[in-house]
């Protein structure tokens, strides 16, 4: 369902030339838990970046659900990002003085749902992820973790086919860690396609795939039993 | 997405960022607001003149003796070329087909006194259309009429300030005062006009001449024309006809000097324009202070609002989706700030000219300039940035610092 091949990424700032992605080629399949890990600066990010067509390749092909992301416009690369894809950032990324309802009812907006079913669905997602009675809150009134499961709902709002997140747990304890992971796990076993950036052991150890990048550059790509 | 839901989404982030909403619209009402009062109040100044000049009375034509090389100021009382008899001519000559009404006034400062109180007046001798030329009403008792003149009667008429000296703003109709040692009986009162007038006291022009003063000239004569498009034709027939009089062949040799109300209010505009120009110098400077306000706070939301963007971008929003709400923004922000910025300069420049009595005039021109300033450049730095910032990768615009 999704395949890159030979994706490149070049950084041209002034004279320096930094080259993130050194063609990089792999497929998905529908329903897999994969990890990317790999040491900073390696490219994690650039790379799920080009996935969640929120960058553009330098070069290489990306396929995504039989349709040809890199030779799209603007605003197709906007109804992909809005339909297809949920993104769910390290920083969280909510909006600023917005109730987590409003937040997680965004991308329906784009979408152009009715408000009813905005709030609806809105609804059912941040109960899902344990939030049922924080829908009213600001994010300046969330924990960490809570952030990230407004962000994670907000993510499914639109019940996309993959859903993509960056290093989720980089900015949170232990515990709360765990708590992301078992939604994710339990989204995977509803069969979500879900790919996660991560440092640690522990989160890739809870995925089926890790796929391992040095220098913008496959090193490992192993599937566990 | 329609139009309607972005209008929404415009008004629910307003709302949301209250701060960042009021600091904009600060700007907007007081670059109106300041720009709309200093315009209006230089409007207001300036009609308040031309009213004041206008209601010395209107269409009138001044004759003083002296020349015009001396001019008036030095000719003055000393000069003695002009005479009751002059008016008459004017009044019953047949010539004159642009004149309407004629008076002679003979003016000089005297002592005037009623049982303790005493006071130093300019007492007028007139002739009785004085009153009608120069707007003057009488708002007690009666004006002095042509009985008066012809009998030479010692009767006065007293403007308010004179009433409030000597009479300690007692009823003064009936009493006797004495002006110069001679006894007058106070007849009528004239209606304040808040200035000029309100200090004098008029008396018949015989009286004055022959009772009071011992002299057969006058201080000058007043003629009104018929129009105030016939007020030059009026100029040049005085002229004519007073040169041929006083026994002149060329209108240098005059021993007389014409004015009109219009050089009073030509040289009074002039003095208003140039006050008018200042306060829209200073209104300018306010606008554009209150420009750059509204520059400042749209600006430095630009970093926060990128990031926005960035967010609104990776969830799905189009360019378009983007750039219309951040203009639907920034209309709704000007408009309203806009709004709200006429009704304060309107409320003030009505304020300030209650307080100064003068007459509130709204300047239309000041309202259209400031809004259409503060809005031009409020839709302007709410655009710019924004539709610079939806042109970006939602990664780039995410990663705006
Ligand atoms: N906007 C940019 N301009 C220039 N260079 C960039 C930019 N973004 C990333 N890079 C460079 O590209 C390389 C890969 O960056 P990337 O963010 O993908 O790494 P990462 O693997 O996610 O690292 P980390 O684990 O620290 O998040 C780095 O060398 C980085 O400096
Ligand atoms: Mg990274």
């Amino acid at each position: 369902m999704l395949k890159i091949e030979n994706i490149t990424k070049t950084y041209n700032n002034g004279d320096v030339k930094t080259v993130a992605l050194d063609g990089v080629s792999f497929e998905i399949e529908h329903g897999e838990f994969v990890s990317i890990m790999g040491p900073s600066g390696s490219g994690k990010s650039t790379l799920m970046h080009i996935l969640g067509a929120l960058d553009v390749p330098t070069s290489g092909k990306y396929v995504l659900n039989g349709k040809n992301v890199e030779a799209m416009s603007d605003d197709e690369l906007a109804d992909i990002r809005n339909k297809e894809i949920g993104f769910v950032f390290q920083a969280y990324n909510l909006l600023a003085r917005t109730s987590a309802l409003k937040n997680v009812a965004l991308p329906m907006v784009y979408a152009g749902l009715s408000k009813k079913e905005r709030v609806e669905r809105a609804k059912e997602v941040l109960e899902a992820v344990g939030l049922k009675d924080k829908i009213n809150n600001m994010p300046n009134q969330l924990s960490g973790g809570q952030k990230q499961r407004v962000a994670i709902a907000r993510s499914l709002s639109m019940k996309p086919s993959i859903i993509l997140a960056d290093e989720p747990t980089g900015n949170l304890p232990t515990s709360q860690t765990h708590e992301i992971m078992d939604i994710f796990s339990k989204l995977n076993n509803e069969g979500h396609t879900i790919i996660i950036i991560t440092h640690e052991e522990a989160v890739a150890s809870r995925t089926k795939r890790v796929i391992t990048l040095v220098d913008g550059k496959i090193q490992k790509d192993e599937e566990k039993k | 997405m329609k139009l309607i839901e972005i209008f929404e989404e415009s008004v629910i982030v307003l709302k949301t960022n209250k701060l960042r909403t009021a600091l904009s619209m600060l700007g907007i009402i007081i670059g109106i607001g300041s720009v709309i009062s200093l315009m209006s109040l230089g409007a207001a100044s300036q009609q308040s003149v031309k009213e004041r000049i206008q209601s010395l009375g209107s269409n009138l034509l001044t004759i003083r003796p002296g020349s015009n090389q001396q001019g008036f100021l030095r000719g003055g009382s000393s000069v003695t070329t002009l005479t009751n008899e002059d008016a008459e001519a004017i009044k019953t000559s047949k010539r004159f087909t642009t004149i309407d009404k004629v008076a002679a006034v003979y003016s000089a400062q005297t002592q005037v006194v009623f049982e303790g109180n005493n006071t130093n007046v300019s007492i007028l001798g007139i002739t009785s259309d004085y009153f009608d030329l120069n707007n003057i009403e009488i708002e007690y008792g009666f004006p002095i009429t042509d009985d008066d003149l012809e009998l030479q009667n010692k009767v006065a008429v007293l403007g308010t300030d004179v009433i409030e000296d000597l009479f300690e703003n007692k009823n003064p109709i009936g009493s006797n005062v004495r002006i110069n040692g001679t006894a007058f009986k106070v007849i009528g009162i004239i209606k304040s006009k808040g200035f000029g007038t309100d200090g004098n006291i008029f008396i018949p022009l015989s009286t004055a001449q022959k009772s009071l003063f011992g002299v057969s000239h006058v201080s000058s004569i007043y003629v009104s024309a018929k129009e105030e498009s016939l007020m030059n034709a009026a100029e040049n027939q005085l002229g004519f006809f007073l040169l041929e009089r006083h026994g002149f062949e060329k209108p240098e040799d005059a021993d007389f000097t014409i004015s009109s109300q219009s050089d009073i209010l030509e040289t009074a505009n002039e003095i208003t324009q140039t006050f008018t120009t200042l306060l829209t110098g200073i209104a300018a400077i306010s606008l554009v202070v209150g420009g750059i306000g509204i520059m400042n706070i749209m600006l430095v939301t630009v970093t926060e609002r990128t990031r926005e963007i960035g967010i609104r971008k990776a969830l799905g929003a189009k360019r378009k989706a983007i750039i219309t709400q951040f203009l639907i923004e920034a209309i709704v922000l000007t408009i309203t700030g806009g709004l709200i910025g006429v009704m304060l300069g309107v409320g003030v420049s009505y304020l300030l000219t209650k307080v100064m009595s003068m007459s509130f005039v709204i300047s239309v021109n000041a309202i259209g300039l400031a809004f259409g300033v503060s809005a031009l450049i409020g839709i302007l730095f709410g655009w710019y940035p924004a539709q610079k910032a939806a042109r970006l990768q939602p990664i780039e615009a995410l990663r705006y610092e």
